[in-house]
């Protein structure tokens, strides 16, 4: 089937107005939050529920012509990145909050509910969503899903694979199939596991079933701040050896406190080298006894001034800092790189201490934000696309950095996926035996590789 | 060709085997009875060769052993550090491996607090079908590159890959525990307790509905710093309802714990099956098996059922109606069973395309 062929189908499906194909109108999709680099689909479709999303692929299917399923185009490694011979399926409007069942404590939602609105539903009930990825208000459970979002606390509660229980998607070819169900336990191969992570290769995930916990009933908050990198970071490295479990453990640069602050006034103090901000949730008693554990371990350390959150608005406000960090680093910079490398916690001290070397080396500024707790790294590499070379100047430093991480038995991306941003790093991690069974699977479950084309493989 | 069992020890060798048999069942130390009975056609390839831990560094909370590996060894070497495997191994006592655990896809009562297998481990290295020595996943605990291949071992029973090496995230253990015992007269009273407690924010470490012999126990295991203890005992007492609750505490409570974890309340002669559910699915459940005298535990806040059924009913047979009936799935554990995996499925046609990357041979047994 030709495209203009194609095209008249589309229209079957969509009315005018769910069906852009307008310069102006596709312009907004041209981009994710990985903001350098930009590519104009064909069309993009507004699907208004699951039967349309599901035609939709069928149709693409029968033509050959390659989809991106996009939520709120959150995504920093370009995970909805369009097509230029495709056409974006955009999901928004599938955001149908099924069930929250408080006793079984799920819930079941559309593919484009947005993240914080599954924590709203539940909060009558005393539940909520636990994943926590910064762009919360806005991105989308289908998008958590497909790049297996993390966020500041999934030291402590993992990541969105540990908290999806059941998925009803449709594949490639068009088939639905449903994989788990609402129960934690299962029997046979872990399918959830598989296609949560799988950054949209294998289809569009259509409803998904959520687990809830119940709502931590204390919070205490601690934020200290330190002349250097390398004393916040051996304090981490006392907490989590001390046998702690904090809900997050987050460290910023100056550069990122620096932004943070002139974005949001959050009191952080602009002097410090670093700021440490660990929070314990849990239940009264245990977060009670664990703080001042922490507190001890802190007032030990080298912290030259420690602020403890006088309440719930100023806890709010200390993490609106942090989460804010990487829009506010915007201000700095007319253009940034985010990266996600993971080292293991014990290195920190020493990646740090690289990176701000790698910086010096290409006469680049790097702001750092990152989940100390589990040593995923967030640098943030500021350049200035204007100036010719810049852009790539950042990039082969964002591939110095990733090249360290895997050298210290990390991980290349930690909770923001390879995207396309960083396909030519995959090989780094991977060798070719276990790059070429993840290739299998891909065509086994997408032989016409329609699916978020480009997205993951290198040079695909 | 006959059965034959394949002892190795080398990769290699362990490679070559796989790519000149057409038929093998992956096997580890046979704690899984159900599940380790040999198919009359098949190769069984053991992976007690593959014994030891390849890394383990404390302070990072991780750990790598080969597949082989006896889950007690990993459990007295975190302990050394006041660690521990927070998916609670059953079997551990019988021989379990590491590999055999992640292949049966087995947690124990402890699962309830931090997660079960799927969400500790962090990467695998396994022979596929047609030979290759494949890694996925990595070493640290958070990794979102490529696809998840170490979540979709675990369950996978041998079907798609013979485990070689796997890295698990670990837990601090608590400084103590406690538990508190509650009865009820009735499943209804019990089971409304114990949803009613997994709707508080209490931090429990294992919540376990027991039927036996019409004695109806809830079991919750509270653990932490030692001083908190006792008020979090107070409220737990307070929801749970009914009596006032029995408080065990020291060896006995560690006891209860590990044989419940390896099944001793299971009596002689029975097979036990392995059914996912949830709260609300015990009811129906109950109702079905009121005809049958077997001996059950609702585990991980009733998202498991453990129930024992005596060896004169056909295992397989008699539940497999009632699990299709209630579109539940399960999987039969300990036993001379016949079929091992009953009741619904789902997303058979997904696995199957994976099946077809991984092993296009079809040389791994599947269940």
């Amino acid at each position: 089937m030709d495209y203009a062929a194609f095209q008249s189908e589309l229209h079957r499906i969509y009315p005018p107005d769910r069906l852009l194909t307008k310069d102006a109108q596709l312009a907004p999709y041209e981009s994710d939050a990985l903001t350098s680099f930009r590519s104009r689909p064909k069309a993009v479709v507004i699907a208004a529920d699951q039967q349309d999303v599901i035609e939709t692929v069928r149709l693409c299917h029968r033509s050959g012509v390659p989809f991106v399923a996009r939520g709120s185009g959150t995504s920093l490694s370009g995970g909805s990145l369009p097509v230029e011979s495709g056409i974006v399926v955009a999901m928004n409007r599938l955001n149908h909050i099924l069930l929250i069942d408080p006793d079984e404590r799920i819930a079941a939602v559309e593919a484009g509910t947005v993240n914080l609105d599954i924590s709203r539903a539940a909060a009558p009930y005393g539940l909520y969503y636990a994943p926590d990825p910064s762009s919360q208000p806005v991105c989308t459970i289908g998008g958590n899903l497909a790049f297996n979002a993390g966020g500041a606390h999934c030291l402590k509660y993992g990541m969105t694979s540990n908290h999806v229980l059941g998925i009803k998607a449709v594949l490639p070819d068009g088939e639905v199939v449903q994989l788990g169900g609402d129960s934690l336990e299962a029997v046979g191969p872990d399918l959830v596991g598989l296609f949560v992570g799988s950054e949209g290769l294998f289809g569009i995930a259509l409803e998904v079933t959520v687990r809830l916990l119940p709502k931590p009933e204390a919070f205490k908050t601690v934020l200290a701040a330190y002349h250097s990198l390398e004393h916040a970071g051996q304090t981490v490295a006392e907490i989590v050896g001390g046998g702690l479990l904090p809900g997050a453990i987050e460290i910023m640069d100056n550069l990122a406190i620096q932004a943070a602050e002139a974005a949001v006034a959050a009191g952080y103090p602009q002097d410090a080298e670093a700021l440490l901000i660990v929070e314990m949730d849990g239940e009264a008693a245990t977060v009670e006894a664990d703080f001042e554990r922490v507190m001890a371990i802190i007032q030990a350390s080298q912290a030259y001034q420690v602020r403890t959150a006088r309440d719930d608005a100023d806890r709010m406000l200390i993490w609106k800092g942090r989460k804010s960090a990487f829009s506010a680093v915007g201000r700095l910079s007319p253009d940034y790189i985010v990266q996600d490398g993971v080292v293991p916690r014990g290195r920190l001290a020493e990646a740090l201490a690289e990176i701000q070397q790698l910086g010096e080396e290409y006469d680049t500024r790097v702001a750092n934000v990152f989940h100390a707790g589990d040593g995923n790294l967030h640098p943030l590499i500021l350049f200035d696309g204007r100036q010719e070379g810049a852009l790539e100047r950042a990039e082969q430093l964002a591939g110095r950095i990733l090249e360290m991480c895997v050298r210290f038995g990390g991980s290349i991306t930690g909770e923001h996926g390879i995207g396309v941003e960083k396909r030519k790093y995959l090989p780094l991690m991977y060798g070719e035996a276990d790059l070429d069974v993840m290739q299998a699977i891909h065509t086994q479950i997408d032989l016409q590789g329609i699916s978020n084309r480009g997205k993951m493989f290198p040079g695909s | 060709m006959n059965a034959s069992i394949i002892d190795a020890s080398a990769i290699e060798e362990l490679q070559e085997a796989i790519r000149t048999r057409t038929c093998i069942q992956p096997y580890g130390a046979g704690s899984k009875t159900a599940l380790a009975v040999a198919d009359g056609q098949c190769t069984r390839i053991s992976a007690a060769g593959l014994s030891g831990v390849v890394e383990y560094v404390p302070s990072e909370y991780t750990f790598t052993a080969l597949a082989g590996t006896p889950a007690a060894e990993i459990e007295r070497m975190l302990i050394e550090n006041r660690q521990y495997l927070p998916f609670d191994p059953p079997l551990a006592r019988e021989g379990a491996t590491l590999g055999g655990t992640v292949a049966a896809g087995l947690n124990g009562p402890g699962r309830y607090r931090y997660g079960g297998l799927r969400d500790s481990l962090l990467g695998v290295q396994f022979i596929d079908g047609r030979g290759s020595l494949v890694r996925s996943g990595s070493r640290v605990v958070k990794n979102a590159a490529g696809f998840d291949l170490p979540k979709f071992m675990v369950g996978s029973l041998g079907g798609y890959g013979f485990l070689v090496e796997l890295t698990f995230k670990v837990m601090p253990m608590p400084a103590a525990y406690t538990t508190l015992r509650a009865r009820y007269p009735d499943i209804e009273t019990g089971h409304a307790a114990l949803v009613r407690l997994t709707r508080q924010p209490f931090e429990i470490y294992a919540l376990e509905l027991s039927v036996q012999e019409g004695l109806v126990e809830l079991l919750v295991r509270l653990g932490g710093a030692t001083g908190t203890l006792a008020a979090r005992k107070e409220r737990v007492g307070a929801v749970l309802g009914g009596a006032r609750p029995e408080v065990l505490a020291g060896e006995q409570e560690s006891a209860l714990w590990a044989d419940l974890r390896d099944f001793h309340w299971l009596p002689v002669g029975h097979n036990l099956v392995k059914i996912p559910l949830t709260p609300k699915r015990v009811l129906p459940l109950e109702a079905e098996l009121a005809a049958i005298n077997a001996p059950r535990v609702y585990s991980a806040g009733a998202n498991l059922a453990w129930v024992a059924l005596p060896g004169e009913i056909d295992g397989s047979d008699a539940i497999a109606a009632i699990l299709v009936k209630l579109g539940l799935g399960g999987l039969v554990v300990l036993g001379e069973a016949g079929k091992r995996r009953i009741g619904a499925r789902n997303g058979e046609t997904f696995a199957q395309r994976v099946k077809q990357a991984l092993d296009p041979d079809g040389k791994f047994v599947e269940f």
